[in-house]
């Protein structure tokens, strides 16, 4: 093998190597940080794992938000109108938290049943059910037709005798 | 009576530029294949012409919004009569429609430029790159015309007033990061066009690039702003404190910018090396279709965030066909035609080509990280096989391992010479410059926060190991010269270019890694008299009133902050306003921007009875993220400028030899 073909061997096989190193380690940490959805009727039937960050959403439930007087502590509860699952969080909630409204919370399910949420992202979708949730029905065993429309039945509702935030000028 | 023609002037405008589009596309690459000069002619006026009529249309709509018209459709949907004026020229390209006008206007205009300053290129060349800067025009106006018409009339029911411009937009960021971003965006184009022009006319010597990098530099150095002004308007707009969420709307705008780095210096070296040409073609090819993958990715709806606008799947399937074509077409083109790979390597492997070789390599692997990231949600769902969320850890874990690799070569490389270096001389040279970057990275933070940190450490280590070995090297420069400063002047602008912009990189690794972990923040509950302390700053909250703005009402605190004990005070004014026309609430971030530090105040929730949540963070070297961006930035148009690219004598495209004379050279 001439000299200059030994130098291209080399190089190809570097970055072949180099390559492989690259899609291994990325796709380990694809693998790891994947975060699955679940929607409460799947939590309820014991689809989700405990322990490990999962994303669950719904819509917030008519009057199950309540805060601590004192700190930042925050309880509600995300339905799809099949189950609920009961949310803790500590922290801001976004703009457009509203009851009626979609949200997806990213946190741990913990034994007791609530999951313990890290992040809360509202969703403000045009027909209140966020896809993913309707899709989780399906899953289910449910046809999500009868539920989406429940959902915009409350959150049309919420959403006209409901003032927005600053509403006492 | 006037008024309400002029959305139908823009209209018509659009279809003459979309025929003059189709001449420009067919007659200039007919003419050259068939070696017919008066074919070849006509791509000069339609490139004209075709800009000229984009921008009438572009006006018409402009004005529009100024005018308040709102039987236009897209005038009612975004704009208001409330809406102050700077946001109704800017609302233009606050929504689909305006802003792939905007897109096809800045095609239009950078087609027109490529036609004008190609002065001495071949004329079957410049014909070509005419040709297919037409077929990209063609593509996105028949894109307006077929799905995304903005002088759609709502008559003879025109609305008494619009439905207003998203608050979040309302801002000047909309001023400015859309402009510039697709001016990047766009900008790529060109050199797609050289590359396909040069592949098709059979010319791939290194000429085509000493024609085409001055164009990328500009493309590039456009794109580097658009996603530092992205990032800085994420920053201060969505309230939460964050610069870069690896939210696949970003994600698109960076995958272009990481291959147009690497095209950027892959061009240098096909220039001046003669080699990487396949390679350098390739990239033009992958960073021009990356833009328009981006331009998908957003347009489409396949994404929601706050850039989601378009819900129609008929505009992502036209999108997704366009991106399809274009890459079909061009990959083919590059199959039949790219040059065969000559036998010889023709440089050690220690050397500036080997550096640049893997710096690109690593630029690429990046790319197909994030490009995985963002994807493959995407392509899981559509597959039907769940929805699954890729978050900043993936992200993260790969790209920032990945760019302290780089930079351990982006230290080597400028001071290498071409073809062959010594590993002894390299040392010698660069020694004391690496045992001065280890030593200051790792003391930085025990100096900083008391305690060692090693992301801090690998940060500064990297950003030192950029710079330091740049600076000896500008004195290894200027050691012959009568005087330091005299030594200085004598370096060729490129050069100056290329220092700025590898030491805005080192600027913004220090910015990302002292605010990825120093920066402090608290959420808390405060009511009028309340105090918190954060990093040394005492916030007190003095009032919490309310105020009426042209378009919203707001819940105004004022706060009143004092450094320490004895330093110095002032006030900050958050505010939580709602928006009158939609009724969407936006929080106004207060910010007390310096170049150490920002102080950052925002108010998040009325908790009920008199107090309010809010954020209140403290963020070290967050300013030197964008200072570095606009850093490289303004490395890249100075690289430009450099005289060569000005010489006016006309010059023969010849062929350069692959074994050119080993001198280090000053210019890169």
């Amino acid at each position: 093998m001439t000299p200059k073909r030994k130098q291209k061997l080399f190089v190809i096989l570097g970055l072949l190597s180099l390559t492989a190193i690259a899609v291994g380690l990325t796709l380990y940490a694809l693998r790891a940080n994947i975060n699955l959805f679940f929607s409460p009727v799947q939590i309820a039937q014991g689809d989700a794992p405990m322990e490990r960050q999962i994303r669950a959403g719904g819509m917030v439930k008519e009057g199950s938000v309540s805060r601590d007087p004192e700190s930042l502590d925050v309880e509600f509860v995300v339905t799809d109108y099949v189950d609920d699952l009961e949310v803790y969080y500590s922290g801001i909630l976004p703009d457009l938290f509203r009851e009626g409204q979609g949200v997806v919370v990213v946190g741990e399910l913990q034994a007791d049943g609530r999951l313990y949420a890290d992040k809360v992202l509202a969703r403000h979708d045009e027909n209140y059910m966020p896809p993913e949730v309707a899709q989780a029905l399906e899953e289910a065993g449910y046809s999500p037709a009868d539920f989406q429309a429940k959902a915009a039945e409350v959150g049309k509702r919420l959403e006209q005798e409901g003032s927005p935030e600053g509403s006492d000028y | 009576m006037l008024i309400k023609i002029i959305p139908e002037i823009g209209h018509f405008a659009l279809v003459i530029a979309l025929l003059m589009a189709v001449v420009q596309a067919v007659m200039p690459l007919a003419g050259a294949a068939t070696r017919r000069p008066l074919w070849m002619a006509y791509g000069r006026p339609m490139a004209t012409g075709q800009f000229l009529f984009v921008a009438i249309a572009y006006l018409c709509l402009t004005a529009s919004y100024m005018l308040d018209d709102f039987s236009v459709a897209n005038v009612a949907n975004n704009s208001n009569s409330l809406l102050p004026w700077y946001y109704k020229f800017s609302a233009v390209w606050g929504n689909h429609e305006g802003s792939v006008l905007l897109w096809s206007l800045m095609l239009a205009g950078w087609g027109y430029a490529a036609s004008v300053f190609s002065g001495d290129l071949p004329r079957d060349m410049v014909a070509r790159v005419q040709g297919i800067m037409g077929m990209v025009c063609v593509g996105f106006l028949l894109f307006i015309l077929m799905t995304s018409n903005p002088f759609e009339r709502l008559l003879p029911n025109m609305p008494q007033d619009g439905a207003d411009l998203n608050p979040l937009l309302q801002d000047f960021g909309l001023v400015v990061h859309p402009p510039m971003l697709y001016m990047g965006y766009v900008g790529f184009s060109v050199v797609f066009a050289f590359a396909i022009a040069a592949l098709l006319g059979g010319r791939l010597d290194a000429a085509w690039t000493r024609w085409a990098r001055p164009w990328t530099n500009v493309a590039w150095a456009f794109l580097t702003v658009g996603i530092a002004l992205g990032s800085w308007w994420a920053y201060y707009e969505l309230g939460w404190g964050g610069w870069w969420f690896w939210d696949p709307v970003e994600n698109a705008s960076l995958l272009p910018w990481l291959t147009g780095t690497a095209l950027v210096h892959s061009l240098a070296v096909t220039e001046k090396r003669g080699s990487f040409k396949s390679w350098t073609v390739l990239l033009a090819i992958s960073t021009f279709s990356l833009s328009l993958m981006g331009t998908f990715l957003v347009r489409s709806g396949v994404l929601t965030s706050v850039h989601a606008f378009a819900n129609d799947p008929s505009r992502g399937f036209f999108i997704l066909m366009l991106l399809a074509i274009t890459v079909t077409l061009s990959l083919l083109v590059f199959a039949l035609r790219a040059p065969r790979v000559s036998h010889k390597v023709g440089f050690n492997w220690l050397s500036r080509d080997s550096l640049l070789l893997i710096n690109n390599i690593l630029l690429v692997i990046m790319t197909v990280t994030v490009l995985l990231g963002t994807v493959y949600p995407l392509i899981l769902d559509s597959l039907g096989l769940g929805k699954i969320s890729v978050g900043p850890p993936y992200f993260n874990a790969l790209f920032v391992p990945l760019t302290v690799v780089m930079c351990v070569f982006m230290g080597l490389g400028p001071v290498a010479r071409w073809k062959s270096m010594s590993g002894r001389e390299l040392w010698r040279k660069l020694g004391l410059a690496a045992a001065a970057a280890i030593v200051l990275g790792v003391a930085m933070p025990l100096v900083y926060d008391g305690e060692w940190n090693l992301w801090v450490s690998l940060g500064i280590i990297s950003a030192l190991w950029i710079v330091l070995p740049m600076v000896r090297d500008l004195f290894d420069k200027t050691r012959h010269a009568s005087s330091f400063v005299a030594g200085l002047r004598k370096l060729s602008l490129s050069y100056w270019g290329m220092v700025l912009g590898h030491v805005g990189i080192a600027v913004t690794i220090v910015g990302v890694a002292v605010v990825s972990n120093y920066n402090i923040e608290r959420n808390v509950r405060m009511s009028p008299g309340s105090t918190v302390e954060v990093a040394g700053y005492q916030f007190t909250m003095t009032e919490l009133t309310n105020r009426r703005g042209p378009n919203f009402l707001a819940d105004t605190s004022i706060i009143q902050v004092q450094r320490g004990e004895e330093g110095r005070s002032f006030v900050m004014r958050p505010e939580k306003r709602l928006y009158l026309a939609t009724g969407m609430p936006m929080t106004q971030v207060a910010l007390r921007p310096g170049l150490f530090r920002d102080l950052y105040v925002a108010m998040g929730e009325d908790l009920g009875d008199g107090s309010y949540a809010m954020r209140v963070q403290y963020k070290p070297f967050v300013r030197w993220l964008w200072l570095g961006g606009l850093l490289m930035a303004f490395g890249g148009i100075l690289a430009v400028a450099d005289k060569r690219y000005r010489r006016a004598a006309a010059r023969q495209a010849k062929p350069v030899h692959t074994d050119r004379s080993t001198s280090q050279e000053a210019t890169v």
